[in-house]
């Protein structure tokens, strides 16, 4: 398992690095929405793994809030970014 | 009958963490942000289920398992609607080029703001 766990640290390692190039770089705040959800998504398979080696369910209820808060901040983003016209369209 | 389980397990583990690197690859090399949300869902859902199967194949506990499965759900439900709602923000922004194959909103829509960094 230990040969796993060091191959899948590796790869999302990498990931998670790609991911945090893109948000320091990308172009517009929707782009950094998707590097920022995906990253969740890797911290989400990080804990998921480390459970898996170590078997334990501790983390468990962590991986169900942290897929809902990468929701509710896409969202959030997505609704108050510039140019989305729901806001301007309520307030008119 | 365990170690048969643990096998499967960690190639569920290794297939999940090469997508989510994959998505990362797509999410830093393809141009705009429509290509790297087709990017971005391959961690979202195919990976994090097979991590979460792996983790379920691991555990061997019904509560646990329980948890996982809800864990799935969420992110299967909430998923498109987060997609959907950057990608509307992004046409509706103007971020969206011109390069595209179909085009129906154009016309319908009144004219993006102009689409200075946010």
């Amino acid at each position: 398992m230990s040969v796993v766990l060091a191959i899948c640290v590796a790869m999302l390692g990498i990931a998670a690095l790609l991911l945090v190039i893109r948000i320091s770089r990308g172009p517009t705040m929707l782009d950094r929405v998707v590097a920022l959800d995906v990253l969740v998504a890797v911290v989400i398979c990080g804990l998921a793994l480390e459970a898996a080696v170590n078997r334990h369910g501790t983390t468990l209820p962590i991986l169900g809030v942290l897929s809902l808060l990468g929701f509710v901040g896409s969202v959030t983003i997505a609704r108050f970014t510039r140019g989305s016209d729901d806001v301007e369209a309520e307030e008119s | 009958m365990s170690a048969a389980t643990d096998v499967v397990a960690a190639a569920l583990l290794v297939l999940g963490a090469l997508l989510t690197l994959t998505a990362a690859i797509g999410i830093v090399r393809f141009p705009d942000v429509l290509t790297r949300m087709h990017s971005a869902t391959k961690p979202q859902v195919l990976g994090l289920l097979a991590i979460l199967f792996g983790l379920g194949l691991r555990l061997h506990d019904l509560r646990s398992v329980g948890l996982l499965a809800l864990v799935a759900l969420f992110q299967l439900v909430t998923s498109p609607i987060a997609s959907h709602m950057v990608g509307r923000a992004s046409f509706r922004a103007g971020h969206v080029g011109s390069d595209l194959v179909v085009d129906e909103l154009t016309g319908v829509l009144p004219p993006p703001q102009d689409s200075a960094e946010s």
